[in-house]
């Protein structure tokens, strides 16, 4: 059981828990993630750490509403408990000072962005991150990002909040002005493959943080695998990262619909008890 | 081994044996026939969860008893890893001391009331009975009877918690907690040690929980074996991965004095066949996970799962079988197993194989799945199958199969499970650079001790022998136990 001691919302969707975790708090490096359970019936699903405070013996999730389970955590205040926790895990982030990074985040894939952007920094990199997402209110974690990168260009679809335009258009801007060593890339799946094309044009090496469908996060079972360079890899243990430019994102979406049936199903029933209170 | 040989015929003098003995002729004994385990019917339990052997009533378990002729020479005993004094719980289950029977099976295994349910008798213990090696004829029925007196002892809630040596305030860690951790666990309590067992996963049991399903070894089992190490003060947390959660050296600086590293095989393999990572074909460690551990097919839990019309399962093992019946209760019209060799060859338990035929598995065997088909959305909907013929013998002495050219044809599936083996996490290993490791991955011990490349740190189970059995585990476990008691005392 780990307490919820903070809780923040950074829009309508997407809220922050600061979560009681003190040996995760105290194991995690950039780019791992726990697998969480919020009650006896609920599945697992996996949460990057976005930041942890050792002292206080806690880890911050971002997390983005889209199902049932994340429903029910964002639901949770201050003072209640998360039933089962586990991690930290996955392969840390690999940093280095690389000379120039193109930091890019997706919707909620800023949360998992962020600790990457803070390494980078600290491991004396120029970042320039650009955070897109559909409309101004589902920007999050701006301060923080503008808290480690040199330069932050936001982009919305309907241009409610800075550039008017795809996180691919706010990329070409940066990569026209300067030469850019390495990129970062979080964000849903689509929006990974097409940012991974448009590196991949640049020949600029970079790498992207996988968010396929997981169940114990430890690599005993194989739905999170992926192809990559042509070889099946298990996203839990072998990444989450990868060289995006290897990744087979058209497998990857497809198999993240292949429970689309039942997740509806099961949103079905979570607003119909949820109605009925 | 004299002093075993000793044991064995001091025990099998004891008054009460040879009165037993002298009761009926062995003429009548071996007249009897072998019981017949009461099974839920086929129709019905294949669509339900209900324990498929219903276990013997008191007057068969009796009568059964009545056939083990109390050999002078049990060689029965030789077949079971852990050296069960088998004769003595069984006669003592025939003059009705069952909770004495349970006492016997307790003093080398801690989990009777699992491995009566699944150890492959077949090829252990019943294979090396009189009756089978000496008269050709259907042997006692040992592990419906172990099942018999562990269930008594657990039904009449008065479960003998062993004596526990006063504490002796070394702390020691498990790794894992499936049968290796659990039987190492039991022991260690016993001589006095602070154990505490470290689970990866949010529930007790390793396989036995989140493998094996309820309708073979119901989950109430293995808890109320759970339930005995809480009282024998074993201390259990959950969530916590050794390696990852904190390092096997960060637990020294804690405080603990010793490992065992009963982390298991429960890495699946796949085949790496075209389509293979189509939407509906999964390995069998997600099937069951899914089902068995977060309980997908109960009403009102959270995670979901493929419920497929025409389920194909690959592989002959009780993974397959296991996911196969699975697939049945889930609701599919049609299951299928597709095995490369012959039924002969399977390594599953007999008596699944024979299970999953009554309740109307199809068995497609000198088969091989080559490539996987998918529809526009990229779901599985067909599969490429080559038929195969047995060849020479292989290493493991079963016939290698091998592919007969020309032979592939194609049917349908709409979900697909493959079941075709498993490998040694490597999460222990990953952490522990200085750790002798095979070439298979499984890790390095004494084969005496248990003790791996590293002093304190001792490994047994799946994780040594990649995957085996239940009571291989077990047994592994407590012989780690008695060894690492040594090297700690010795400290
Ligand atoms: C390594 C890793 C790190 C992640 N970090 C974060 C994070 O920091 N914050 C966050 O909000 N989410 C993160 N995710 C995604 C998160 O795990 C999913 O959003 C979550 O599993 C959805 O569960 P649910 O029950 O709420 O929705 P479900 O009912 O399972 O799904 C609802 C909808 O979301 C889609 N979906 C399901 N799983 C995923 C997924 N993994 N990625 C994208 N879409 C999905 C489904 O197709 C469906 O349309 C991460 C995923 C991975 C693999
Ligand atoms: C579906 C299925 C059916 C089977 N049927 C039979 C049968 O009928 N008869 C039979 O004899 N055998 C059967 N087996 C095999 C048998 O279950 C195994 O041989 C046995 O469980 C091995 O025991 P173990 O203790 O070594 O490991 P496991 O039971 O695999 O337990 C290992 C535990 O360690 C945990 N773990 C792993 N890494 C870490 C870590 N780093 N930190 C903390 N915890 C960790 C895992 O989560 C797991 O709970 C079956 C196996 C399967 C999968
Ligand atoms: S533990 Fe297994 S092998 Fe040993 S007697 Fe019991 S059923 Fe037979
Ligand atoms: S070998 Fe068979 S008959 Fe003989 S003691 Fe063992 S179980 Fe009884
Ligand atoms: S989530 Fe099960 S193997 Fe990766």
């Amino acid at each position: 059981m780990n307490k919820v001691v903070s809780k923040q919302h950074f829009s309508e969707n997407v809220v922050s828990l600061e979560i009681e975790a003190p040996r995760i708090a105290k194991a995690r490096k950039a780019g791992h993630f726990v697998m969480v359970r919020t009650d006896e019936k609920g599945e697992r699903i996996p949460l990057t750490i976005s930041s942890a405070d050792t002292a206080k013996g806690t880890i911050t999730l971002v997390i983005q509403k889209v199902g049932v389970t994340s429903r029910k955590l964002t639901a949770l205040e201050p003072g209640e408990f998360i039933h089962d926790m586990v991690g930290p895990l996955g392969q840390a982030t690999h940093v280095e000072n690389f000379g120039t990074v193109l930091a890019c985040g997706g919707g909620v894939g800023v949360a998992p962005l962020l600790p990457i952007v803070e390494a980078l920094k600290k491991a004396g990199n120029r970042v320039v991150s650009v955070i897109a997402a559909r409309s101004k209110d589902l920007i999050i974690l701006e301060d923080q990002i503008r808290a480690y990168s040199d330069e932050v260009v936001i982009m919305t679809d309907d241009g409610s909040y800075g550039q008017k335009g795809l996180v691919t258009e706010g990329m070409e801007q940066i990569i026209q002005r300067e030469k850019i060593d390495q990129s970062v890339i979080i964000g849903p799946g689509i929006m990974m493959k097409f940012a991974s094309m448009t590196t991949k044009k640049h020949n600029i090496p970079t790498i992207v943080s996988l968010n396929t469908i997981m169940v114990d996060g430890t690599g005993m079972c194989g739905a999170c695998r992926v192809s990559v360079g042509g070889k099946t890899r298990f996203v839990c243990v072998d990444g989450p990262e990868f060289d995006a430019h290897e990744v087979d994102f058209d497998e990857m979406l497809m198999r993240l619909n292949g429970y689309k049936n039942e997740e509806k199903e099961a949103d079905d029933a979570y607003n119909c008890q949820v109605d009925k209170k | 081994m004299t002093n075993i040989t000793d044991y064995l015929k001091e025990e099998r003098s004891a008054a009460w044996r040879e009165e037993l003995r002298k009761a009926k002729k062995n003429k009548e004994r071996t007249d009897l026939t072998r019981v017949k385990m009461p099974e839920a019917p086929a129709r019905e339990r294949a669509r339900s969860y209900v324990e498929v052997n219903s276990g013997l009533t008191p007057e068969q378990a009796i009568n059964e008893a009545s056939r083990c002729i109390d050999c002078a020479n049990p060689t029965c005993i030789s077949g079971c890893p852990v050296g069960i004094n088998i004769p003595k719980f069984i006669k003592n289950i025939e003059r009705g001391e069952f909770l004495d029977a349970a006492r016997t099976l307790k003093e080398t295994n801690a989990l009777p009331a699992v491995c009566g349910r699944v150890c492959p008798q077949e090829k252990q213990c019943e294979a090396s009975c009189f009756y089978q090696v000496k008269m050709n004829r259907e042997p006692v029925a040992i592990g419906y009877l172990e099942r018999f007196a562990a269930d008594f002892e657990q039904s009449g809630g008065e479960i003998s918690i062993p004596e526990v040596a006063a504490a002796n305030g070394t702390k020691v860690a498990v790794v894992g907690s499936g049968p290796a951790g659990l039987a190492f666990a039991g022991d260690m309590a016993k001589f006095g040690y602070d154990v505490h067992i470290l689970e990866a996963l949010h529930e007790i049991g390793g396989v036995l929980k989140y493998g094996i399903p309820e309708f073979r070894l119901p989950n109430g089992v293995v808890d109320v074996e759970i339930e005995s190490l809480r009282k024998m003060g074993v201390q259990f947390e959950t969530n916590f991965i050794v390696g990852k959660t904190a390092t096997i050296q960060e637990l020294r600086e804690e405080g603990f004095k010793g490992f065992f590293v009963g982390s298991g095989a429960g890495l699946p393999r796949f085949m790496n066949i075209p389509g293979e990572n189509l939407v509906g074909i999964l390995s069998s460690n997600e099937y069951l996970t899914r089902v068995n551990l977060m309980g997908a097919s109960t009403q009102g839990m959270d995670t979901p799962v493929m419920r497929g019309k025409n389920v194909v399962v690959i592989g002959g093992g009780n993974t397959a079988m296991d996911s196969v019946r699975t697939a049945l209760r889930l609701g599919a019209d049609k299951a299928t197993i597709i095995y490369r060799r012959s039924l002969e060859e399977m390594p599953a338990r007999v008596e699944e194989v024979k299970h999953a035929q009554e309740e109307g598995v199809e068995f497609l065997t000198l088969n091989n799945p080559v490539e996987y088909i998918g529809d526009d959305k990229g779901r599985v909907k067909q599969i490429r199958v080559q038929k195969m013929e047995l060849g020479e013998p292989d290493q493991s002495g079963r016939r290698s199969p091998v592919p007969v050219e020309g032979s592939e044809y194609i049917i349908d599936a709409d979900t697909v499970v493959v079941s075709v083996g498993v490998s040694p996490n490597p999460l222990i290993p990953q952490s522990l650079p200085d750790l002798k490791v095979s070439r298979w991955g499984t890790l390095v011990v004494d084969e005496e001790t248990f003790q791996t490349s590293i002093p304190d740190v001792f490994a047994g189970g799946d994780i040594v022998r990649g995957g085996a059995t239940v009571i291989l585990a077990m047994g592994d476990g407590r012989k780690a136990a008695a060894s690492m008691h040594q090297y700690l005392q010795g400290q």
